[in-house]
């Protein structure tokens, strides 16, 4: 099933990349999602099942099914963006092609067992990404799309050192299999000292993934420069496989003697990528950049529940699931806004509540779920990271990063009040677009299943959440 | 033998470091080339006849060959100045660059081997720095290629280290290298080329809060 899915979205993306035909392209969309309902059908039926290096354990399967629904309303949200943009035909099927083939390497990247493989379907979304940043051809896009392939490579070449750090780790050790599994069971036979080294390096790596403190700034740019829809597959899939390689390395080194190091690594990164959210969403000037600050303060939450250890570990898993919900549904809605007022700078847009009263909806209860207020499921897991700090005693961090959390909510706040309440002073609201409320359904759906999370979480979702949290807490 | 070819590999750090015109990095590139070719030959000794050939030819077509020829290319068609200009001056650098070196000795005294077992993880390190320090301190997107192929090479050495416990990470890092530079080299710096006239990194200023 993994083999068929994998070269199955392969054909569908060079077949939808050469296809001059409109119909024979929806046809080729509707398969490709129902191939990928039908292979997440497949694993959450087959948990635990594996293929070669391939195996969906229960974090990737939860992760698949976020790809899945995301990636699916990413396609159906992408056509009116694209209809807006009116670029020749051409250019819509390298979008296509792009985020399709983006789709089945992000699958397979979650499921990957061996670390070799997780670098090379990564190396895969790289290249994907790319051709959907620079889908408008204008100057910025180049830019952002030269900075992101050159952060991308240099950190993808970071993570290459990483494994071959751990390759003279286990040359020392005499181990020769390179799966996570035969390493987890190894890993009080390597050598602290590359050990380490491996972690730093690959950990380095996947922060521009991950959207964390040393590598943030290429995801950034990506997420402002990319199509809305793009942006969304980015802030949820793209953030999750940053997370799965580091959460894989760190199953690994968390079980040698380098584990108290290696947790000191992910609490520092996490502070920083909190303290740089904060600083820049008080000056940003750009709606979706902001939307990709906060994600910056959402994987920095994650990161620190992971290194929490313990109830902090399910806390990060179930943060990141939620933040994988809201954070698209803030991206459509602000396309859309982008498209009724042709600018998406904070200065020249507001008054969204004229012209759109569903949107301005997305945009207040989207505004509340990201901030964490009740009922909002993110609420839950901040509150559980937060007493697990407080039960390990890290009184002082935890002061820190919730003035760090009360700067970003005001800032936050600031914006989007403005964007749906405050009328700048030269726009004609008669001649702009009054857009459908039924595009905004999607996002509602996404909020309303986000706060059902945190009033009565169902049982089997936290049952997947349970199992892949036990992973690092195995010993 | 190994030994003596990554000494004059780290020697040549210390070069491009201090180069001042594109074409000697170019050179030097070259020579990198050859001296990973030498160093693959005599580390790799217990591998498989055909996968070694394959390695070989690689480090010499392709890091010898055809990516600076590939550059020069590029600095000709695009009418690149011929000076680095870097940011630093030279003397700041070499110190900077000698106080590195000393310092990735002493890290590798604390992994507890002996120096020379542990001199493919100096050089390679010390190599990578290099490339990350070129990229920081140039101004040009053409010399920040030249350091993130300098970064290859080191990422190279560091792989011949398990060359022979694990070929496969070896033809991985060759894949990287083929990989990274085609899609870097060809596609973008054409497409920069035509858009920005100067390949000049502080017009890719913009996007910034």
């Amino acid at each position: 099933m993994y083999s068929i899915f994998f070269i199955t979205s392969f054909l569908i993306g060079g077949a939808l990349l050469f296809n001059r035909n409109n119909i024979l392209k929806v046809l080729l969309l509707v398969s490709f999602i129902i191939l990928q309902g039908s292979f997440v059908f497949f694993v959450v039926k087959n948990t635990g099942s594996s293929f070669g290096y391939l195996t969906a354990d229960h974090l990737a399967v939860i992760f698949i099914v976020v790809l899945f629904i995301i990636s699916s309303l990413s396609i159906y949200h992408s056509a009116a963006y694209l209809k807006w943009q009116q670029k020749n035909e051409r250019e819509h099927n390298f979008y296509y092609a792009a985020m399709v083939i983006l789709v089945a390497a992000l699958n397979c990247a979650y499921c990957a067992n061996h670390i070799a493989i997780t670098w090379m379907f990564v190396e895969i979304t790289t290249i994907a990404a790319s051709f959907l940043i620079y889908y408008r051809r204008t100057e910025l896009t180049l830019e952002a799309t030269w900075k992101y392939i050159f952060v991308c490579t240099i950190s993808i070449t970071f993570v290459f050192i990483g494994i071959l750090f751990l390759g003279i780790s286990m040359k020392h050790a005499g181990l020769t299999e390179m799966t996570y599994t035969s390493l987890m069971a190894n890993a009080y036979l390597l050598n602290p000292f590359w050990t380490k080294m491996a972690f730093i390096f690959i950990f380095t790596g996947f922060t521009a993934k991950a959207a964390l403190f040393p590598m943030y700034t290429a995801g950034i740019d990506a997420k402002d420069k990319a199509p809305s829809p793009a942006g969304a597959i980015f802030a949820s899939g793209l953030m999750n496989v940053g997370f799965c390689g580091i959460f894989r390395t760190y199953c690994i080194v968390q079980l040698t003697d380098s584990a108290a190091w290696s947790k000191s690594v992910l609490l520092i990164s996490a502070t920083i990528s909190i303290f740089l959210a904060s600083v820049y969403i008080m000056k940003v000037a750009n709606y979706k950049r902001m939307l990709a600050y906060s994600s910056i303060e959402h994987m920095g939450l994650v990161m620190l529940g992971l290194s929490m250890g313990g109830a902090g570990v399910f806390a990060a898993i179930f943060h990141l699931l939620l933040h994988s919900f809201i954070k698209p549904a803030l991206f459509y809605q602000t396309g859309i806004a982008y498209r009724v007022f042709g600018s998406k700078m904070i200065e020249e847009t507001g008054g969204y509540f004229r012209q759109s009263v569903a949107g301005s909806l997305v945009f207040i209860l989207g505004y509340f779920c990201v901030t964490a207020v009740p009922p909002s499921g993110l609420f839950i897991s901040e509150f559980m990271i937060f007493r697990e700090m407080y039960l390990k005693g890290y009184l002082w961090l935890m002061a820190i990063i919730m003035m760090l959390l009360t700067v970003i909510i005001w800032a936050l706040g600031r914006n989007i009040f403005r964007l749906v309440f405050t009328a700048p002073p030269n726009v004609k609201f008669e001649s702009l677009e009054r857009p459908s409320p039924l595009e905004s359904l999607s996002q509602i759906a996404l909020i309303l299943f986000v706060m059902f999370m945190g009033i009565f979480p169902p049982e089997p979702i936290l049952d997947y959440i349970r199992a892949a949290a036990a992973i690092v807490s195995s010993r | 033998m190994v030994n003596l070819i990554l000494l004059s590999f780290l020697a040549t750090l210390f070069f491009i470091i201090t180069a001042w015109r594109l074409v000697t990095y170019l050179q030097i590139l070259a020579l990198q080339g050859i001296l990973l070719f030498a160093a693959a030959f005599f580390s790799l000794s217990s591998m498989h006849t055909a996968n070694l050939a394959f390695i070989l030819l690689e480090t010499v077509v392709v890091k010898t060959v055809a990516i600076p020829f590939f550059v020069g290319y590029i600095l000709k068609r695009n009418n690149i100045t011929r000076e680095a200009e870097p940011l630093v001056p030279v003397f700041i650098s070499l110190v900077l660059m000698v106080s590195a070196v000393i310092l990735i000795f002493f890290l590798s005294y604390a992994s507890g081997f002996s120096i020379f077992d542990n001199l493919f993880f100096v050089v390679s390190l010390a190599t990578v720095f290099t490339g990350l320090y070129i990229i920081m301190t140039r101004r040009k997107i053409i010399t920040h290629m030249m350091g993130y192929l300098v970064i290859e090479n080191g990422v190279f050495i560091l792989s011949l280290a398990v060359g022979n416990e694990m070929p496969m990470m070896v033809n991985m890092g060759i894949l990287l290298d083929v990989f990274a530079s085609v899609l870097t080299l060809g596609i973008f710096l054409n497409k920069i080329g035509d858009v920005f006239k100067d390949g000049d990194v502080t017009q890719l200023r913009s996007l910034k809060d």
